[in-house]
């Protein structure tokens, strides 16, 4: 056995310990975004959740103002946790849209009476084909949609009292 | 007073740590025989505060000491007693102070059993255990401590996460555990080995019961917990690929191939520099494998909480351990000597190529692993999934049977082709007719899952071939306890193939009464009813199952929709009933608003024999090790009675 071939373990062990380094001292993200990201919303239509709330289509999302796309449902927690942030995000102005996620009318309905109703519209995805389509993998996220209907960024988990004017800085700079 | 009696214990063995560090090192570099003979002692010592340490935190979470930080955010007083008692490792910092506890009990052992080794060697050993012990202790009194009291104490905790409420955690961890960290003794041995260059057969049969003693733990901790996973997790699968189960079986592996590989060195006194190298890796994939998973750099889309101060600590650890072990490698095994030659086709060939691909696999999984860490630093997001393992995994090991069918079978130094072929006759034979009547029977089923069976069938007879005209009562147990464990890869083999092959599944939005079926089951959900046990409510589903005539036998399956309320949580109990040929697996989930009840049934043939068959491997280590050590007592006192 050549003399230099002992030195390989240790050099691919420091490569590994050098990405390992990277990755805990990069700022890099620890969760999975959403491909879509910088492309146009796939086409969708859904028919509305609840009573005297429209149901929500792409062409809904392309509105020449940027938009806030929440992805919720009535059964999830940590959706209780952010429904007051969200209400801060519509007192600010943003204008908010809904996918609820394999729910039913009357518990939206409950859900939204007891925790506010941010919405504009809410649209029905029982099946959760949407909420594939746009690449969301859980509830909450809540996508920023620019005014000519393409995701401009995501955010996934529910939006903490510091993520309010992060949320409204991207729905700017989406303009 | 507990949790700071506690603390003082931790700060106590962390002490008698670095005291056993500088005896070793110093008695060895300046040849004091007063500061080395003091080695053992100190190990011994450091073993009992561990474990002290370990025991009083134990008692925090048995009573419930809600003024305890640790204690306050995983437990809570009304769970059950098991759980309190498991909870207290349910969590990081118990479970890293487990950990050390482990590993300073692993050196207590060396230091009370060794017998064999020679005494620098011995002292240079224990100075590595100590050196590793002292910078986990580091880690947990600076980053970790579990002692952290709470001011003002907490009313009640905040409750266990109720996937862990389950009996598995109180002996899962623990052995796996028992398993990570009893290799450590073998890297131990190796730096020890090469600090001194006695590497040798005196060394290899030193080190051999300690291999088998962990990797024994380790084979009984992956198999727990792959049964853990199985009825907990309620997804019906036995092994997902997840990166915490593969940072269980890649020590496996590379523990597995040193167990291999010290017999060729312990036997025929060749492989040394392999033989160091794998006792390194294997211990340094414990690590990697529980601390990078730990600490959230190896994972995991859902690994939201990542502390990085902590993950920055054990990066340095490891750096200094494994990084330190590799240049030691690098550096000495040059001027360890060569050991022995042997022909290709040999026993000793045989271990060679049963370590190449034991290591081949080990490099699979580990790239499959650390592949998304890779392919983020290139700017691209991904995640390795089961395919990937399988496909490029699944050949190799097939291929690894294969050997281990012929492998047992080889003389050492040099065998013949034409003797390994008629021994061979009755496995081929058998292997090739399982392999075309399964797909006779069962054509559109994949080549893995036919040639799987194939082999599982050859091996099952091959394994028993080495018993063959010998004396059975006069064979070495250690020769049974290898026929055993490689018996037991094949029951675990064919489980794993009929698993795979033959699974039946369904999904059944399911009414009252109405009957469904899966493979030959004819399964009917009765009702659903409300039960409570101490710190949970449930929907219960009654649901009976038949096969045969429709008035035969009823099996009566319960699953379980359970909500725990601290922390508030959902969870799926399973409901499995085993049969001879294999298990029916239920798992009930929502209503729908015309009131069916989601109910997913499997019919799994021979799935059992999957976990049977690790356990029938662990009972081949164990035979192994209580074999090997037997001999060499009795070698030890021929040599006695032979000076007298």
């Amino acid at each position: 056995m050549k003399r230099w071939t002992l030195w390989v373990p240790l050099v691919v062990f420091l490569v590994v310990v050098a990405l390992a380094a990277w990755r805990l001292t990069g700022t890099s993200e620890m969760v999975v975004k959403s491909a879509l990201v910088g492309k146009p919303l796939p086409e969708f239509t859904l028919p509305a959740m609840v009573e005297g709330k429209p149901g929500l289509s792409r062409a809904d999302m392309a509105t020449g103002k940027p938009r806030l796309l929440n992805v919720f449902a009535s059964w999830c927690v940590p959706c209780i946790a952010e429904a007051p942030q969200l209400m801060k995000l519509k007192a600010a102005g943003a204008e908010i849209d809904a996918v609820a996620i394999k729910d039913s009318p009357e518990a939206v309905k409950a859900f939204l009476s007891r925790h506010g109703d941010p919405y504009a519209r809410i649209g029905d995805d029982r099946d959760r084909l949407v909420q594939i389509g746009i690449g969301s993998s859980g509830v909450p996220e809540t996508f920023v949609i620019d005014s000519r209907g393409r995701i401009a960024s995501q955010h996934i988990g529910d939006i903490r009292a510091e993520d309010v004017p992060k949320l409204l800085k991207a729905l700017e700079e989406a303009e | 007073m507990i949790a700071e009696a506690g603390l003082a214990a931790l700060w106590l063995a962390a002490a008698m740590a670095l005291m056993q560090l500088a005896m070793a090192a110093l008695g060895l570099r300046l040849k004091q025989d007063e500061l080395v003979s003091a080695v053992r002692p100190a190990a011994i010592v450091q073993g009992a505060l561990a474990v002290l340490s370990f025991g009083l935190l134990v008692t925090l979470f048995l009573r419930s000491d809600m003024s305890v930080l640790l204690v306050a955010q995983n437990s809570h007083s009304a769970k059950p007693l098991l759980y309190k008692f498991a909870g207290a490792w349910g969590n990081h910092e118990g479970s890293m102070l487990l950990w050390v506890t482990v590993l300073a009990l692993a050196g207590a052992a060396i230091a009370l059993l060794e017998k064999k080794l020679d005494r620098a060697t011995l002292t240079a050993t224990l100075g590595a255990q100590a050196f590793i012990a002292l910078g986990f202790y580091a880690f947990l009194l600076v980053a970790s401590s579990p002692f952290t009291r709470l001011d003002p104490p907490a009313l009640d905790g905040l409750g266990l996460n109720p996937l862990l409420q389950d009996p598995g955690l109180a002996f899962h961890p623990p052995t796996l555990y028992f398993g990570y960290v009893g290799l450590s003794i073998a890297f131990s041995f190796a730096v020890g080995a090469m600090v001194t260059r006695e590497v040798g057969p005196v060394f290899a049969r030193a080190m051999r019961p300690w291999v088998l003693a962990a990797w024994v733990f380790l084979t009984i901790g992956i198999t727990a917990g792959s049964y853990w996973a199985y009825y907990e997790l309620g997804w019906g699968g036995w092994w997902f690929w997840d990166p915490v189960e593969n940072a269980s079986l890649m020590p496996w592996l590379a523990a597995t191939a040193l167990l291999h590989s010290v017999n060729v060195l312990a036997a025929r006194d060749g492989l040394r520099a392999w033989t160091l190298m794998l006792a390194v890796v294997a211990f340094s994939m414990s690590m990697v494998g529980t601390f990078l998973v730990r600490s959230g750099i190896l994972t995991s889309v859902h690994a939201f909480a990542v502390d990085p101060t902590r993950g920055s600590f054990i990066l340095v650890l490891l750096a200094i351990y494994i990084g330190g072990a590799l240049a030691l490698y690098g550096a000495r095994v040059g001027r360890v000597k060569a050991g022995q030659g042997f022909d290709l086709l040999s026993r000793e060939g045989g271990l060679v190529l049963n370590n190449l691909l034991l290591s081949v696999i080990l490099g699979i999984v580990l790239i499959g692993t650390l592949y998304p860490i890779v392919a983020q630093a290139m700017g691209e997001q991904l995640s390795v999934g089961p395919p990937f393992f399988n496909k490029a995994a699944g050949p190799i090991a097939l291929l690894l049977v294969a050997a281990m069918a012929v492998g047992p079978l080889l003389n050492w130094r040099r065998d013949h082709v034409s003797a390994l072929l008629g021994k061979l006759t009755v496995p081929l034979t058998l292997s090739v007719l399982v392999m075309a009547g399964t797909f006779a029977a069962a054509p559109g089923t994949g080549w893995m899952e036919i040639v799987g069976l194939g082999l599982a069938a050859g091996l099952a007879v091959a394994s028993f071939a080495p018993l063959w005209k010998r004396k059975l009562l006069r064979t070495p147990l250690f020769t049974w306890g290898m026929v055993i464990a490689h018996f037991g890869v094949a029951v675990s083999l064919a489980g794993m193939a009929a698993d795979s092959a033959f699974t039946s599944e369904r999904l059944v939005a399911a009414r009252y009464g109405q009957p469904y079926y899966v493979g030959p089951w004819r399964v009917v959900l009765n009702g659903v009813a409300p039960v409570v046990g101490s710190n949970w409510s449930a929907v219960e589903g009654r649901v009976t199952a038949s096969r045969g005539p429709v008035d035969g036998p009823m099996i009566l399956l319960r699953p379980q929709r359970r909500f725990y309320s601290s922390p508030p949580t959902d969870t799926a109990e399973a409901s499995i009933a085993t049969r001879i040929d294999g298990q029916l697996y239920a798992v009930l989930g929502a209503q729908d608003a015309q009131g069916r009840w989601q109910l997913r049934l499997w019919w799994k043939p021979f799935v059992t024999l999957i976990w049977f068959g690790g356990g029938l491997i662990a009972l081949g280590g164990a035979l192994s090790l209580i074999g090997r050590v037997k001999r060499e007592r009795r070698n030890v006192m021929r040599r006695e009675e032979a000076e007298l």
